[in-house]
């Protein structure tokens, strides 16, 4: 079970990711996608889910029993190759519904170059843990 | 006002209903979206691991069926780097035994379009049945 203290907490990342074309061009492929000067909207999952993973994990979050229910996309700047960009993640919500834990975490990608440390993408997953 | 290949480039309008576009799938290109994710949960690869966690078969990753959405969303919007919001439920499955290829049929309504914003509406359905639900996505349109 979630510790309820967790709830509207931020964990920001220490690395950097650094985006590269062939991360670009896999997951385009991936999906079809023919425009490879951007991220695919999606792309951020491959970033946001693997870090909030690793940020939240002393939250006593069972993630051997998590199930995606939600998900959502707020696109600032698409990705491109070469951004460098930390992950800071967000427990927004948390509930039980019949034994369920229902889950809300919010992470963005800000960029780690230029002065403003400026925001590129936030996405928000609701994660399921099965009873 | 041309009609490039089914999609009207004019700008979209209240109501407007995008041709649906079909994608398909399959175990291999199961494996190839897990390697470009990272996302190698056994569930979208492995059947017998998923049967033994009490699902009918191998699934598709969400991710995956929203990746598919986006791309279509990006065709709609000229390219996906337009797109300035994308948001799903997975409420049900997309199954995929071995050896067939699975039928996504994607499409769109124009639900709202404020100055150069046009907000969508997106219907994704597996032999029947909606897969997504509350699919939506905004992009910016340039004439």
């Amino acid at each position: 079970m979630l510790n309820p203290d967790h709830v509207g907490r931020t964990f920001t990342g220490s690395r950097a990711t650094t985006i590269t074309q062939e991360d670009i061009d896999s997951f385009a492929a991936a999906i079809g996608e023919r425009n490879t000067k951007v991220a695919p909207p999606t792309f951020s999952i491959k970033i946001t889910l693997a870090q909030s993973q690793e940020l939240l994990q002393g939250s006593g979050l069972d993630w051997s029993r998590v199930v995606h229910g939600e998900q959502k996309f707020s696109i600032i700047r698409p990705l491109i190759a070469g951004d460098s960009v930390i992950c800071s993640s967000t427990i927004e919500s948390h509930r039980v519904v019949a034994g369920n834990e229902i889950v809300s975490v919010r992470s963005d990608l800000h960029s780690t170059q230029g002065d403003g440390r400026e925001l590129l993408v936030s996405t928000w997953s609701t994660l399921v843990v099965r009873a | 006002m041309v009609n490039v290949g089914g999609a009207s480039m004019s700008t979209p309008v209240i109501g407007h209903q995008y041709p649906a576009k079909r994608y398909s799938l399959n175990r291999a290109s199961l494996v190839t979206y897990a390697n470009a994710s990272g996302d190698q949960n056994p569930i979208h690869q492995n059947e017998d691991f998923a049967k033994s966690v009490g699902l009918p078969n191998v699934i598709a990753h969400g991710m995956y069926t929203m990746g598919l959405a986006a791309t279509y969303v990006g065709e709609l919007a000229g390219n996906s780097g337009q797109i300035r919001e994308l948001a799903a439920k997975f409420v049900k499955p997309v199954v995929v035994p071995a050896d067939v290829d699975v039928e996504l049929e994607i499409s769109a309504a124009v639900t709202s379009v404020l100055d150069s914003v046009v907000s969508i509406e997106i219907t994704v359905m597996c032999e029947g049945v909606k897969v997504l639900a509350g699919a939506k996505a905004s992009f910016t349109f340039e004439n």
